[in-house]
């Protein structure tokens, strides 16, 4: 009886999530804290009472997911000094980024963007030859080159950000509001939603189909930045000018990032059911198991659906504001609902008629066209209210 | 007799039923989604709500009325549309209606009544078999729940001990929440769309206006009292004046809609970036209604509207709000060299005789910068200055559109007043360049024209050269000098096309591409005497040659000349002073609907993360007292993220294995 009660004791003390926090849980926290202090005492005379509050839920937000998931830590260090160092080598303004070393090499937006792309690129075929090679030591090469992609991937949009203040007070705005800074900003999602599930299903192999999504991404990337000038940073037109951007296009990612890792993840399926059936032993087989992929499909386009029913109310009441009504019908809002009404279907079909399998993996795939015509195609082929980003 | 009548009462129970079960199964609702999304891409493939003519020679005549009778124009408040929304807040209403006890009871419920043999046949279950006490037993079990998050409740029976926990109850509220929210935003949606307007066209209570009148002439039938529940118009507002209408675009035509006060415009300003592009758009506003004690003032702007009593007032566009403009009009034809003045507004159409024939002049736009890209690497943009847009129609009814520009063009490194010409609206502007002389003025242009144009000039001119030495057909100098001068107006009314025509026309095919080189070279020479003269005029010194901005002025002038004959108008008009006057384009709607709306718009946020990231999940432990300690089983059981589940029900099971067994 009392080696019950003590085991229990035990048991109850040990799990404690308080207690479960190791030291460096704290130290995260406090270098959290420290920051944010730090920026709310300098800026706050500069705030409103929302900026004061984002700030304040983006430091807890931050420790909070330092402390879910540990990787996180290294990332927004390095994202946060490189950034720093950065911004505080523009010292004379725009044209010190084609005289200064670091930033002509490193930092300058531009710069960090390129080694993102070509990171991710390297990345991809890492991912790749560790899968066909079946050899760990490359997977993690291939995580660790992505974990960095990502990180110049943030540095850059970070820098770039300062850089349009440097344009101009008038100028300056956060970097989401045009097609080159969300495909940027689509990268570095798709890459972290994908590196949360690596470790946490241990999925390694699947690394190369979800990096394909993004070197394509890049690829259009450099095309859309080389080819038609798109690299620069552009002023806002008065209809972007509002706070409801800041959210709506970061929530909208978010989902397009979940949308994509979700039919990366069905290819993958596909591909293992397919040698399931051929009882084939080829590398096919090292891909994580059916179920295991199911079940990141699902979690990946619930997250995607959750997030992107958040993006698209949040895009009417913008429209709300901007338009004069919050919902007009535009092509880029209708092919929203499209894509929303898609996934929900989908959802559905597998929660209420328990489809599974191969149909529902095609299915995922097929959403990913449809998402990427409403992110994309709209732009290209519709004419609408939605200004950004033409081709 | 007696079967009959019980078989007539069970038929409407079944069919209720049946309908019931219909309405709110899965297959219509997906069935449903499937609709609307195929109706909602056609809506998005063909262009909504364009005028009527764009469709007709879009589709031919034939087609046209096909869709028109189908609604394509005006997907989205289609009949047919709206038929599959209602279908939808029928059939989701209905599965809420059907799930929602269950639902609810689900939530709350602690499923006691469960039996042991269920508990043992789920996949996450495990028996230990304890020499500890049941008091004991229950003891852990009740302490590793709440630990674990999940809340119990405890049920003795007669010879055995039932410890039911539960965890995310929400996931069930969260279907609630999200499926009510559906409900919420389709009928709040339903009430701000126009099918109230669509039914009261129907039963003919309104027409809308295709007629472009003022407001006040706009028949009553065209008319929207303030009873119309929601709306969403517009109406453009010069500064200084105020309105209390606005107007709703409806099929062909528009609506009229009163307001219960007017809002007048003080003033419209854009602001700038150092670029020149637009910055921001921004009215100031005053509301003056009888309710009020002095005017509302308020300034809004793109993305702060004015809400003022339940209406919402946008900063939509802006546009020319009677600008009043002085042009010179510059004959393009005769000798008249003489540029006379006319005055106009923006708006006005201005009747007028130019060379004995009828034209009206209408002026559509002015603006006071044109933004375009820049050719200079180093600056995006450039300000190419005021310019106006206007028609020109003659006396058959056809009109072409100009656009001049007021002050002049860079091009290469010369400056040229720049009028651009087109047909049709879905035409661009051909532009014509013509250069500016020295002075910075058109004069010199004009002079060189009007002399091209004077027979008396040409004869001087034609005299005054000598050809005698060249190669013409033809020793005779008084026919030379005719066919000069024929030459030089061929050219000043059709261009060099008018040359070449006359070649086609006169000469056999086989001379015909020496004589066109022969006659080029001749006009070359003659429209630089003419130049030469008309440089002299002006006093310049030509002695020495031309030099090289005075030969390129003559090469651009002469290209410029060349082209009058296509441009459309028999006078140039030159912007030479203006009165800039703006209108707002002001957006106001009334949406009662968005008070079911955005309440829905929360639930559904709230629900659906709540269904995904609250799951609820469930756990037993089923004590049974044995003969020397308890038999302790320990179950769980989740219907969502069952493979997370599994992960969490084999901690929870080693805890209580560690403790257990300890
Ligand atoms: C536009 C309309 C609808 C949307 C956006 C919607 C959305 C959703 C979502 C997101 C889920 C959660 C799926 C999951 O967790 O994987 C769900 C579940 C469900 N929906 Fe819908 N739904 C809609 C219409 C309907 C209709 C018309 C029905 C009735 C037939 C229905 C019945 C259900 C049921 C029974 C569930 C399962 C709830 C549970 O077991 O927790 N839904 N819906």
């Amino acid at each position: 009886m009392n080696s019950t009660n003590a085991a229990l004791q035990f048991e109850l003390d040990q799990q404690s999530f308080w207690k479960g926090l190791s030291a460096f849980d704290w130290v995260w926290a406090v270098i959290v804290l420290l920051g944010t202090g730090y920026a709310y005492t300098t800026y706050a005379s500069l705030m409103d009472d929302y900026e004061k509050g984002i700030l304040v839920s983006t430091g807890a937000g931050l420790i909070a997911l330092g402390w879910h998931w540990k990787e996180i830590r290294g990332l927004s260090l390095a994202i946060f000094l490189l950034s720093i160092f950065g911004i505080s080598r523009y010292v004379n303004g725009l044209e010190d980024a084609e005289v200064d070393f670091f930033l002509r090499f490193l930092v300058s937006s531009q710069s960090a963007i390129m080694w993102m792309s070509a990171l991710y690129v390297l990345a991809t075929v890492t991912y790749f030859i560790s899968f066909f090679s079946r050899s760990e030591f490359a997977g993690k090469v291939a995580s660790a080159m992505t974990w960095s992609a990502t990180t110049m991937g943030f540095v850059g949009l970070m820098v770039r950000w300062r850089e349009s203040y440097l344009i101009g007070l008038d100028v300056g705005h956060i970097p989401v509001s045009n097609l080159y800074e969300v495909f940027i900003l689509f990268s570095i999602i798709t890459a972290l939603l994908y590196l949360f599930y690596e470790r946490r299903y241990q999925t390694r192999m699947l690394g190369g189909f979800v990096l394909l999504v993004i070197s394509a991404a890049v690829a259009f990337l450099l095309w859309y930045a080389f080819d038609r000038d798109a690299a620069d940073i552009q002023l806002l037109v008065p209809a972007l000018k509002s706070y409801w951007m800041k959210i709506h296009v970061p929530a909208n990612f978010v989902g397009y990032g979940a949308f994509a890792l979700a039919a990366m993840v069905a290819t993958a399926y596909l591909i293992r059911a397919k040698a399931e059936q051929r009882n084939s032993t080829g590398v096919a087989m090292t891909l994580p198991p059916l179920d295991i992929l199911d079940d990141l499909m699902y979690k990946s386009i619930a997250l995607g659906f959750a997030f992107f029913t958040l993006a698209t109310i949040l895009g009417a009441l913008w429209a709300a504001e901007a338009w004069g009504g919050y919902w007009s019908w535009d092509p880029k809002e209708t092919w929203a609902l499209i894509v929303w009404l898609n996934y929900a279907a989908w959802l559905h079909m597998r929660l209420t008629k328990g489809w599974r399998g191969n149909p529902m993996a095609i299915w995922a795939i097929v959403g990913l066209f449809v998402t990427l015509f409403a992110f994309l195609g709209v732009n290209m082929f519709l004419s609408g209210l939605h200004s950004y980003g033409e081709l | 007799m007696n079967n009959q009548s019980s078989s007539i009462e069970r038929t409407p129970l079944k069919t209720s039923a049946l309908l019931l079960k219909f309405l709110g199964s899965m297959n219509l609702a997906i069935t449903l989604l499937v609709a609307l999304s195929v109706s909602s891409i056609i809506g998005t493939v063909l262009q909504q709500n364009q005028p009527y003519t764009d469709y007709i020679i879009k589709f031919g005549p034939f087609w046209f009325e096909v869709f028109k009778q189908i609604g394509l124009y005006d997907v989205y408040s289609s009949s047919w549309f709206l038929f599959i929304l209602f279908f939808l807040v029928l059939s989701t209403s209905t599965c809420i209606y059907r799930n929602a006890p269950n639902m609810l009871r689900e939530m709350r419920e602690y499923r006691q009544t469960i039996q042991l043999k269920t508990l043992e046949n789920y996949s996450n279950s495990h028996t230990w078999e304890l020499s500890q006490s049941t008091t004991d037993a229950k003891h852990v079990a009740e302490s590793l729940f709440k630990h674990n998050g999940f809340s119990s409740r405890l049920k003795e029976g007669d010879s055995n001990t039932l410890v039911a926990g539960m965890k995310g109850g929400g996931s069930r509220l969260g279907y609630l929440l999200t499926h009510l929210a559906i409900v919420f935003i389709c009928i709040g949606g339903l009430i701000d769309g126009n099918a109230i307007l669509k039914a009261r066209e129907m039963l003919g209570q309104i027409v809308p206006e295709t007629r472009n009148i003022p407001a006040s002439e706009v028949p009553k039938i065209s008319h929207l009292g303030l009873n119309n529940l929601s709306f969403r118009g517009s109406v453009s507002v010069p500064e200084g004046s105020r309105t209390d209408v606005l107007f709703i675009n409806y099929k062909d035509g528009y609506l009229v809609q009163g307001l219960p006060f007017s809002v007048e415009v003080k003033d419209f300003r854009i602001e700038h970036y150092d670029s020149g592009q637009p910055k921001s758009f921004e009215s100031d506003l005053l509301i003056h209604d009888d309710r009020l004690e002095k005017p509302l003032e308020q300034t809004i702007s793109v993305n702060y509207p004015l809400i003022y009593d339940g209406y919402s007032i946008y900063q939509a566009s802006f546009s020319d709000g009677g600008s009043e403009l002085e042009f010179l009009t510059w004959p393009l034809k005769g000798v008249n060299e003489e540029s006379k003045k006319i005055k106009i507004r923006v708006g006005d159409d201005l009747p007028m005789t130019l060379f004995n024939e009828s034209w009206i002049l209408e002026m559509s736009n002015f603006r006071l910068f044109n933004i375009n890209p820049s050719d200079d690497p180093s600056k995006k943009f450039k300000n190419d200055g005021p310019s106006v847009q206007f028609k020109m129609r003659n006396k058959t009814g056809e009109a072409k559109e100009f656009v001049n520009y007021m002050v002049p063009v860079e091009r290469d490194g010369a400056y040229y007043y720049l009028s651009g010409v087109r047909s049709s609206p879905a035409e661009e502007f051909r532009y014509l360049y013509i250069p500016m002389d020295d002075a910075g003025s058109i004069n010199r242009f004009m002079k060189y024209l009007h002399a091209l144009n004077d027979k008396e000039v040409l004869q001087k001119i034609a005299a005054k050269q000598n050809f005698s030495g060249s190669s013409l057909p033809s020793n005779d100098a008084a026919k030379l000098n005719e066919a000069m001068i024929r030459l030089a107006g061929l050219f000043a009314e059709n261009g060099m096309e008018g040359v070449i025509k006359q070649v086609e026309e006169s000469v056999p095919q086989d001379k015909r591409e020496e004589v066109t080189e022969l006659y080029v070279r001749v006009l070359q020479q003659m429209l630089g005497a003419v130049y030469v003269e008309v440089l002299m005029d002006e006093g310049v010194d030509v002695s020495l040659g031309v030099d090289e901005g005075k030969a390129a002025f003559f090469d651009a002038a002469s290209a410029a000349i060349g082209a009058i004959g296509r441009y459309g108008s028999p006078v140039y008009f030159q912007l030479s002073s203006f009165v800039h006057k703006q209108a707002s384009g002001l957006q106001i709607a009334k949406a009662p609907g968005k008070n079911l709306v955005y309440p829905g718009c929360a639930m559904l946020i709230l629900g659906v993360f709540l269904m995904f990231y609250a799951p609820q999940q469930r756990l037993w432990v089923w004590l049974e007292p044995t003969d020397d300690g308890v038999k302790f089983v320990l179950a769980g059981h989740a219907i969502r993220n069952k493979m997370d589940f599994e992960q969490q029900y084999e901690k929870i099971q080693a805890q209580f294995d560690r403790v257990l067994t300890s």
